[in-house]
């Protein structure tokens, strides 16, 4: 037996068969291209990411070049201590040397963000109480920050010797 | 043209196809990062932080952080005993960001705890977010696409480890991106860069050449929170377990 009305049913699938072709397509439009490249998540994302500017270029940048600092420096404690560390970012001055160039740094503020002694701090780590150890003097005028050991008669020593001494009998009395 | 209906639809997917293949566009050009050969994680070393706060400086020069925001921080830990009852005192000024002063007071255990996102294998954060703006990357970094994200706050809640925060001015959640840009370019991450004694160290666990391997072989490590079981990737040795 013949479905006489089956022309109503072929109406309706069209109907359907329209409106999943304009939602794929409406969805075409929307929805990035890279949607669930990786997953359910727009795989450019990625990329705008990776595109951020570098800020702090990486000691590997700094020592293509300053392989004078780095042959002073491997010998000594701040061997491991990148230069960025202390120097600050300078990622625009490996692009351009000569137009930017870093700035000196002052010891005096500079060391003690890591050497002023903390109780928390590990007990191995060297520690001073700045005020006692270098009376007001900047760090530099003792140690050599890119190999801080003292070798020779600091040229300061004049100011010092009570002080100095009471430092290296407490390093000391620490092992 | 007399175009009939017929006509029409049959034409219809087919200028789908066509204005499909127009947006795509130009695949992305393939850099050398090969995305498929990285899982990357991090080392910390609790003996070696000395709370001078390089990495959160270098974290926010790096990643323009706004101000009072932290995409990594230092925490100090303070642990007395008074009477058989150990009292536990966590402080992070400025997220550690221009050092600790020091405490005196005797019989105190201190030490300093680095902190920043977990970089989950199954974390949290991206399973809430509704849009799919939060994801892990095939390399195992969690990111955040700004374009996507709405705003809503729901990772921040979800983040066992108080990882992420809403940009003030974008408002959009933002967290460590464990600098994917500079990972990406074969460089360090800027914290890692600027750590002065090596207390973090960043990790590639599906390099065979890289020594997490071997140091995870041989050193007692361990996870934040690993009950909460998120796969996190950020291995501390030498943790407290008084550390949360």
């Amino acid at each position: 037996m013949k479905f006489k009305d089956a022309a109503h049913l072929f109406r309706m699938a069209a109907v359907f068969a329209a409106g999943i072709l304009i939602f794929v397509m409406v969805r075409s439009f929307f929805v990035p291209r890279t949607f669930g490249q990786y997953g359910h998540y727009r795989g450019d994302a990625l990329a705008d990411v990776r595109a951020l500017p570098v800020h702090y270029a990486g000691h590997q940048a700094c020592e293509a070049c300053h392989t004078d600092v780095l042959d002073v420096k491997v010998k000594g404690r701040h061997a491991r201590v990148n230069c960025e560390a202390c120097h600050g970012p300078l990622a625009t001055h490996t692009e351009d040397p000569g137009g930017v160039t870093p700035e000196k740094l002052d010891t005096a503020r500079l060391c003690v963000k890591c050497h002023e002694a903390n109780t928390a701090k590990p007990k191995g780590f060297p520690q001073v109480v700045s005020a006692d150890h270098s009376a007001g003097l900047a760090c530099n005028e003792c140690h050599q920050p890119h190999s801080p050991a003292i070798v020779t008669e600091a040229p300061t020593a004049t100011v010092l010797p009570e002080k100095h001494a009471a430092v290296v009998s407490a390093k000391g009395a620490k092992k | 043209m007399n175009l009939t209906r017929r006509h029409f639809l049959v034409l219809l997917p087919a200028a789908a196809l066509a204005w499909e293949s127009i947006l795509a566009g130009t695949p992305e050009a393939a850099p050398n990062y090969q995305i498929s050969e990285h899982w990357w994680g991090m080392l910390v070393d609790i003996e070696k932080c000395i709370g001078c706060g390089n990495c959160v400086r270098a974290c926010a020069r790096e990643n323009n952080v706004p101000e009072g925001y932290y995409r990594t921080w230092v925490e100090r830990y303070r642990i007395k005993e008074v009477n058989g009852v150990e009292t536990l005192e966590v402080d992070s000024p400025d997220g550690g960001m221009h050092g600790f002063p020091s405490s005196d007071e005797p019989g105190v255990k201190q030490f300093f705890v680095p902190k920043m996102c977990n970089h989950c294998a199954d974390s949290p954060c991206t399973q809430v977010c509704p849009v799919g703006a939060t994801f892990i990357s095939p390399d195992g970094v969690v990111l955040v696409d700004e374009k996507y994200c709405l705003g809503c706050r729901y990772c921040v809640q979800a983040c066992p480890y108080g990882c992420r925060f809403l940009h003030p001015q974008k408002n959009v959640a933002q967290k460590c991106t464990l600098c994917y840009h500079r990972i990406s370019k074969g460089l360090t991450t800027a914290c890692c860069e600027n750590c002065p004694t090596g207390a973090r160290q960043l990790a590639d666990l599906k390099d065979p050449k890289d020594p997490i391997h071997e140091y995870l072989r041989t050193h007692s490590v361990q996870v934040l929170k690993p009950h909460m079981a998120t796969g996190a990737k950020l291995f501390y040795h030498n943790l407290d377990g008084a550390v949360r």
